[in-house]
């Protein structure tokens, strides 16, 4: 493995300013997880690593004035699954994170490495896309905000420019009586990579003709982590079986998925479906006995 | 690139200068020649390397050596005291739960904390907290076994 350096700075400043520094050769790290093995398997050389982990805020996990969780960057998956503040007011974005490989990983591996990780596996982004989630970043030309659909461009991509290092995911509460359901598809039960997954979040809404509103988002059928919109119309227009199996073909149409070693994306596509239909019926069952009590 | 750095390992300090890109695996092996933790995948995928940092386990082969710095190590090393070994070893011994014995480091460092988190575990979080160690020999059944029976002394003795 090619040697580098590594340092922990001490202010967001001066992590910025050593990355325009090193101009490319600089590279950001939080539990490495990720990162270590990219630069082992040579797809990353850099002369240094910018350790993000003790830089202010990063691992803050509170709820904020205006009900939003805050999640610095280097709060870890174990921190997220095991708090009772997001297992109670996030519960989608728990399991999303619980489901992550190991218990061991999860005590390093981060939020905020997962989404600038920008895999379309990447356990944490369905529930945060369906939460509608924004990325905090900071940089020497000032600090910018961007809802996570927007922050993560392609595989492997985000909208991070030069300098440029995420502090915060900040998660706004879900409505009243939100229900979630993270279903993921591994080649054992627990503990592996997304062969795909669906998150799918619903609660009622006396203004749509269903009585209710829906979010679904699919994992590892596309290049980034997608939403399923015309999914969540049919679903906002009817919740009947019909409806439940058409949202199902929906989200399955969105899906473009491709063959790998983890699956045909045959497979995916009509997993998809499968998922999905499973998801809305679970939140349907929950949302459906709040508006019964 | 060169870091002095000071932490303790099994209750031993040291101060040591490591290499910035060598793994905490590496240094525990090479420089420490604490070799009980051993390096199946350098991936975190095998957990053969699993040490708590902090009592809290991880998979030594991603953690960077400089990052122990004021930290706390405790490698399989670490698990006995004043020569006795701690239960969940005597239980796997017993129990069949380790062959080839090159997981059984990580399975014995992953299982104390488990036990540690969670004193009275289920087979689902005895299966959920091992699912990061992978073992070619035992199929498994074995070291859930001896799991439960370190839990049970554990809760004994503990009364
Ligand atoms: C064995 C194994 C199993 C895994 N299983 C899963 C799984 O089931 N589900 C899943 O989703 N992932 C999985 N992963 C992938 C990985 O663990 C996660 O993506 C993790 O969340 C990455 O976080 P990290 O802190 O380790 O990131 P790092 O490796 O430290 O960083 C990842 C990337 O983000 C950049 N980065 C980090 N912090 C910042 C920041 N603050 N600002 C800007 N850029 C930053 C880094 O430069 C790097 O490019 C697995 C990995 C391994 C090794
Ligand atoms: S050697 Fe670290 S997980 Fe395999
Ligand atoms: S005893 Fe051989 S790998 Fe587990």
């Amino acid at each position: 493995m090619q040697p580098f350096d590594y340092v922990k700075p001490n202010s967001l400043e001066e992590a910025s300013a050593l990355l325009i520094e090193h101009n490319g050769d600089a590279r950001l790290m939080a539990g490495m997880t990720d990162l270590l093995i990219r630069i082992e398997r040579g797809f990353f050389h850099p002369r240094l690593v910018v350790d993000v982990k003790a830089l202010p805020g990063m691992r803050d996990l509170l709820v904020v004035r205006n009900g939003d969780l805050r999640i610095g960057a280097a709060v870890t998956m174990n921190e997220v699954a095991l708090s009772p503040t997001a297992r109670s007011g996030w519960p989608l974005l728990a399991e999303g994170c619980q489901s992550v490989a190991s218990y061991q990983l999860r005590n390093r591996a981060t939020v905020g490495g997962n989404v600038c990780n920008a895999s379309p596996a990447a356990d944490s982004v369905p529930a945060l896309l369906c939460y509608e989630a924004s990325v905090h970043i900071f940089g020497t030309d000032g600090d910018r905000t961007l809802p996570l659909a927007e922050f993560i461009t392609g595989p492997g991509r985000t909208a991070l420019q030069r300098g440029e290092l995420v502090t915060a995911i900040t998660v706004p509460a879900p409505a009243r009586g939100a229900a979630g359901k993270f279903l993921k598809l591994g080649r054992t039960a627990v503990g592996d990579i997304s062969v795909m997954n669906v998150a799918v979040l619903g609660w009622p809404d006396k203004a749509t003709p269903s009585g209710s509103q829906w979010r679904i988002a699919l994992g590892s059928v596309a290049p980034t982590v997608i939403r399923a919109p015309e999914a969540e119309r049919i679903l906002a227009a009817n919740t009947s079986m019909a409806g439940i199996e058409a949202a199902a073909q929906a989200a399955s149409d969105a899906s473009r998925p491709i063959d790998d070693i983890r699956a045909t994306a045959a497979y995916r596509r009509d997993m998809v479906r499968v998922l999905t239909r499973r998801g809305v019926e679970g939140v349907l069952a929950e949302i459906g006995e709040q508006a019964n009590r | 690139m060169r870091h002095d750095i000071s932490f303790t390992v099994n209750g031993e300090p040291y101060n040591i200068a490591v290499e910035s890109h060598h793994n905490l695996l590496q240094v525990l092996r090479e420089q420490l020649v604490l070799t009980g933790t051993k390096n199946g995948c350098s991936e975190g995928e095998c957990g053969a390397c699993t040490v708590l940092l902090n009592g809290e386990p991880v998979n030594a082969c991603l953690v960077l050596g400089v990052e122990a710095d004021g930290h706390e190590i405790v490698t399989v090393e670490g698990l006995a005291t004043d020569g006795h070994l701690a239960p969940i070893q005597q239980t796997m011994i017993d129990a069949g739960g380790t062959q080839c014995g090159f997981c059984t480091p990580g399975v014995l460092i992953a299982a104390h904390a488990l036990l540690q988190r969670n004193p009275n575990p289920s087979e689902t979080d005895i299966r959920e907290g091992l699912v990061g160690n992978l073992c070619r020999c035992t199929g498994y059944t074995r070291i859930v076994d001896a799991v439960f029976e370190a839990a049970r002394l554990q809760r004994v003795s503990n009364q």
